[in-house]
């Protein structure tokens, strides 16, 4: 099959990904769209390397899984704890950081 | 044990004796303050001795040592070591200053037991001798600027002791300003002294100059000058004498011992220390021997009428110094430092018997209130007698030997110094009619009130204390010797101090009589050995004509104060309606502070309004405000952009990287 048609699907993965990121407000929604994007890097990695034949692409991808799922864990305590303080799960109003 | 230990030993002491009253000064009763004090400095006047007896089991010509404890700093060429110098001279020196100190302490062990500060006091006043020690057995030119402005430091706490008198406070900073500018001349000189010999070790400066130095080549006369500007801003010559007599607000311990006998002293222990640059710059050893001569010209006419007893005779002070000044400048050097030396006997014994008498007066200082006392104060009134007598050089005490000894060199010497010769026996027919001005307007005549009251009761005057300079009400917790007055009739210490200096100022001159003994030229001639000047000697001869002369003017000018005082009272007020203009312009100084407060003072606040109005407004406050309103306004963009939105830091982010991208595809294409 051509390499087209995996960019392209991981392109639109990526795009659906990112557009989650600005429009939701739920921290859980935005957490999923970033597992999105990741995926969508995993699999232009993993395309990319039968394309050319080698292992390293693969490999990468296996150490952004892992990344991903340390992130998971900790961005899902993260929304655990919010829940637990009977704080809005809504990520527009925890706006401390504000400059 | 050498000499070079016995004289660390010499420095130690007194350090560990201020650094121990300093630390000590909760738990020591105060009478062990004094004590340890004391005992420090008696045991470094000890070392003295030990380690004069070791010069003089050596040979003349090999009695000058080095020695270095550490490297004080070595960069770049440049190696300077924590080093001392023993030689005659600073041996000399240090038997003065230690010798006459411990003298002093036993003094202020009496005379300040009331003072609240008495452990302060005795720390400063352990410091003050540590610091002059540096100076004198320093063996480079940054030891002997360290121990300069240590010198100069102590001075100022000294003086500023009683911090709640604003007189004083005053006093002391006007002694420190003038003492820095003094510094600052000093370590010029070093810097210049550097720079064209590459060294600041004694001994290889004074190897080096006469091969490196023309005569009188502009560089060495600089030097000189600036060394002459240290010399004379820490000796209170003119133009920078006006700190002296306003130290007088010190205790008066201070103003024996600093005022007096040592610390004005720096000025011609470092001109004979460096007469060999002198020597190259004669030009410059001129200029100082007229400013000796001037000095003690016009401190011997202010002295003849201020009234204040302490400040007479710090006028009279500098006056001797401008002798020893003229003295080591002219090439007298041995009789220079011989009068430092009778000079320090009778000046602090003057001083002392100056605060007897005004502690007996509740601190009042003004002769014009003062009368009767040799009848109240038997023994403060002899001491100061003998005192007196030395300082007019009257035949056979200490000054009248070291005085003329001075003067019959500067007349061996002949051409134009015979002019120091004949103003300088003008200068001392000066001294003894203000000497005895003092003796006679404060020891006989009808006893004033204080006295009475001592005669009557044994009672020392109480009466709520003032200050004398300005007449405002004393502080007795800080600003004043305590509530107690203490005069050397009823105080052991004080007694035995003074009976000691009264015995040395009589007799110390029977040391070096002209002709018979010359102890302390045979001691210092090694030192001086390389000038040329040291071989211009008077003869026995003209020497004892010398003294002849001494002599006569000495009881001539004892007899005019005799005259003006006790004969014809009437005609000191008459003389000073008939010379009224001179009176107040004596009275006024010479009006040398008003010249250098026109001089020196005005312009400097001038610029200095000038530059905080323009300079300060305008450059450093626009420079300041421009760089902060710049970071104000780019910073609020950067704050508008934290916005603490999620989404909005997402968005930059992926536009950032977006934009990245399409940057670095259209540069491949």
């Amino acid at each position: 099959m051509n390499i087209e048609w995996y960019i392209v699907l991981s392109a639109l993965l990526f795009a659906i990904g990112a557009v989650g990121i600005l429009v939701r407000r739920s921290p859980m929604v935005i957490l999923l769209c970033l597992e999105l994007m990741l995926n969508a890097g995993n699999l232009a990695l993993v395309a990319f390397s039968r394309e050319v034949g080698n292992q390293q692409g693969q490999v990468f991808a296996l150490v952004v899984m892992v990344i991903a799922a340390c992130e998971v864990v900790v961005g899902l305590g993260l929304i655990v704890a919010i829940f637990r303080r009977k704080l809005p799960l809504n990520v527009d109003d925890l706006r401390e950081l504000r400059g | 044990m050498s000499a070079t230990s016995w004289a660390w030993l010499v420095l130690l002491f007194p350090l560990v004796g201020s650094i121990a009253i300093a630390l000590g000064f909760r738990t020591l009763p105060s009478k062990a303050a004094g004590l340890i004090g004391t005992a420090a400095i008696g045991a470094a006047f000890i070392c003295g001795i030990a380690a004069l007896v070791c010069l003089l089991g050596e040979d003349p010509e090999a009695r000058h040592h080095a020695s270095s404890l550490w490297d004080y700093a070595s960069v770049a060429g440049l190696n300077i070591r924590l080093g001392i110098y023993v030689d005659p001279l600073s041996v000399f020196m240090v038997l003065v200053v230690t010798g006459v100190s411990t003298l002093i302490h036993l003094y202020s062990y009496g005379y300040m037991q009331s003072d609240q500060g008495y452990h302060r006091f005795f720390s400063y006043l352990n410091f003050f001798v540590f610091s002059m020690l540096l100076l004198v057995l320093a063996g480079n030119f940054v030891l002997l600027i360290v121990g300069w402005a240590f010198v100069g430091f102590a001075s100022y706490a000294l003086i500023s002791f009683w911090y709640r008198r604003k007189t004083a406070t005053k006093a002391g900073m006007k002694a420190f300003v003038i003492n820095v500018v003094g510094d600052i001349g000093l370590v010029l000189a070093a810097f210049l002294i550097f720079r064209e010999l590459g060294t600041f070790e004694y001994e290889d400066v004074f190897a080096k100059a006469p091969q490196v130095f023309h005569t009188n080549e502009w560089t060495v006369v600089a030097i000189c000058l600036l060394l002459l500007v240290g010399a004379f801003a820490k000796s209170a010559q003119l133009p920078f004498h006006t700190w002296l007599p306003d130290a007088m607000e010190g205790p008066t311990p201070v103003s024996s011992l600093i005022h007096a006998a040592t610390m004005v002293t720096a000025g011609v222990y470092l001109i004979a220390r460096t007469h060999t640059l002198f020597v190259l710059a004669p030009t410059a050893a001129d200029i100082a021997a007229f400013v000796g001569l001037a000095t003690l010209l016009v401190a011997g006419t202010i002295a003849l009428v201020m009234t204040d007893l302490k400040r007479a005779i710090a006028y009279s002070t500098m006056s001797q110094i401008g002798y020893m000044i003229m003295g080591v400048s002219i090439g007298a050097y041995s009789a220079g430092m011989f009068h430092l030396m009778t000079h320090a006997f009778f000046k602090a014994l003057l001083f002392m018997a100056a605060g007897s008498f005004i502690s007996a007066m509740a601190n009042k200082q003004n002769i014009d209130e003062m009368s009767g006392f040799g009848k109240a104060m038997r023994f403060t009134s002899i001491t100061f007698v003998c005192g007196a007598l030395a300082l007019a050089a009257f035949p056979g005490t200490s000054g009248f030997f070291s005085k003329d000894e001075i003067l019959a060199y500067a007349h061996a010497r002949g051409g134009m110094y015979d002019i120091f010769q004949i103003l300088g026996y003008f200068g001392a027919l000066l001294t003894a009619i203000y000497t005895f001005r003092l003796v006679f307007r404060v020891l006989p005549g009808k006893p004033c009130k204080e006295a009475q009251e001592l005669i009557d009761t044994g009672h020392l005057a109480h009466e709520t204390p003032r200050n004398p300079a300005s007449g405002e009400e004393e502080d007795t917790d800080v600003g004043f010797p305590g509530a107690e007055h203490h005069i050397a009739e009823q105080s052991p210490g004080m007694k035995i101090a003074m009976g000691v200096l009264a015995f040395l100022a009589l007799f110390a001159g029977l040391v070096q009589v002209p002709g018979l003994d010359e102890t302390i030229t045979h001691f210092l001639d090694p030192v001086f050995a390389d000038s040329p000047l040291a071989e211009i000697v008077p003869s026995v001869g003209a020497s004892w004509a010398g003294l002849a002369i001494g002599a006569a003017i000495s009881v001539v000018g004892i007899g005019i104060a005799y005259w003006l005082y006790i004969l014809r009272p009437e005609m000191p007020a008459a003389l000073i309606r008939r010379f009224g203009w001179l009176h107040t312009f004596l009275v006024n100084k010479w009006y040398f502070d008003e010249l250098i407060d026109v001089l020196v003072v005005r312009p400097a606040l001038a610029i200095g309004r000038f530059a905080n109005r323009f300079f300060e407004r305008f450059v450093v406050d626009g420079l300041v405000t421009g760089t902060e309103e710049t970071v104000r306004g780019a910073s609020s963009v950067a704050h508008r952009l934290q916005n603490g939105f999620v989404r909005s830091y997402a968005l930059i982010l992926i536009a950032g990287f977006a934009g990245l991208a399409l940057y670095f595809l259209i540069v491949q294409s």
